[in-house]
Parts: C-alpha cells; structure tokens; sequence
C-alpha cells in the first residue's frame, strides 16, 4: 500500500513539475510579449515584472519539483531567493532613475480625448 | 523519460522571450527601456542557464546560473549609477539630495 502511494507521489511530483514548467514559460512569453507592446517605461515594467515573477517563480518551482536530488533543489532554492531579492530591486531602480532623470509617465490614454 | 521535451519547450520560450526583449532593447526610445531590456535578458538568461542544467542532465550549471543572477543585479545597478552621475564613483561632485 506504501509502495503504491509513493509511486503515485512521484507521478504527481514529475506532472505537477512539468506543468508549472509550461505555465512558467508561457508567463515569460507573454512577459515579453508586454514589455514589447506596452506604451512608456512605466508600463513596460509590468511586462519585466511578469517575467522576474510569474515566469521565473513557476519555472524554478517546476525545475524544484523535477529535481533528482536534494543538493539540486537547494541550488534552486538558492537561485529564486536570489532572483526574488534583486529583480524587484533592479526594477526599482531603474523607476527610480528614470522618475529623477524626468521621464514623464503616460498618465491617461490620449486617445480618448484629443485636447489632453 | 520524455523530460528532456518538456526542457526544449522552455528553452524554446525563452529564447523567444529574449529575442523579443533584444527588440525591444534596440528600439527602445529612451535609455531606461534598454536598461530594463537588458535587464530581462539577464533573467531570461540566468532561467536558460537553469533549464538547460536540466536538459542536459549536469547540475554544475545551477552555480553558474547563481552567479549571473547575482553579476546581473550588479550590472544593472552600475549602469544606472552611470547615468546619474556620469561616473562610476572614482571622483563623485557633492550631489543633492534628490534631484540628479
């Protein structure tokens, strides 16, 4: 009976890695697809955002999930901790920067009203 | 073990997701665009280091991937410290507080 639901851990284990995996790149395309299309800077980094969180978060979720052993999922470990520290900070930064150095956000959709 | 398919098909994403923010980093109009471009790709590169760890079956890439997080961090950092002040802090003029 244990044997069987070890096995079926593991089962669950690979498939719920392989999906995260899908959702994890599929998040990094549309991350991308964002930082192509959105209007300013600002915006952009909503696409960056999606990317450092959703894309990576679920990818490196997956990779933790498949991997052999435990000196690996440590290493995983380590990276998205690392990942979550300074992807938010960089991006800060760069706002930061760019706010000081006078880059004006879009701030209402001129395409409603032309007199803006 | 068919894992190996499941790899291609991140690495696949990933690549496009970097030859979109290549795109976007040449066209972008202002500084803080390709800053923030490039700053994408090093993620997307740190997660392709990851992938491709697995792919190949060699865990060693995970340390490598670890230091690129961290190398890219750093980067991004020193290019905006350039912008601001034009130099990388060997000489710096007594700046303001808060306006560049």
């Amino acid at each position: 009976m244990v044997n069987d639901m070890l096995i079926f851990i593991d089962i669950a284990r690979q498939i719920i890695g392989i999906g995260a995996l899908l959702l994890g790149s599929l998040a990094i395309v549309i991350g991308a697809l964002g930082l192509l299309r959105l209007g300013d800077v600002y915006q952009r980094m909503h696409g960056a955002g999606i990317i450092d969180t959703g894309g990576a978060g679920l990818v490196l979720l997956g990779l933790l999930l498949l991997s052999p052993d435990w000196t690996v999922a440590v290493r995983i470990a380590l990276i998205g901790g690392l990942l979550i520290m300074t992807s938010p900070t960089a991006t800060h930064a760069i706002a930061r920067a760019a706010r000081f150095s006078g880059v004006e956000p879009i701030l209402s959709t001129d395409s409603k009203e032309k007199e803006g | 073990m068919t894992l190996t398919l499941w790899f291609g098909v991140t690495l696949a994403s990933i690549g496009v997701s970097i030859i979109i923010a290549i795109l976007r980093a040449s066209l972008g109009p202002t500084a803080f665009d390709r800053v923030l471009a490039v700053n994408t790709i090093g993620t997307l590169v740190v997660l392709s280091i990851c992938v491709y760890g697995f792919f190949d079956g060699r865990p060693e890439f995970l340390d490598i991937a670890v230091l690129y997080a961290l190398i890219n961090f750093i980067g991004t950092i020193a290019i905006l410290k350039f912008f601001r002040h034009g130099t990388l802090g060997d000489h710096l003029p007594p700046e303001d507080k808060h306006h560049g």
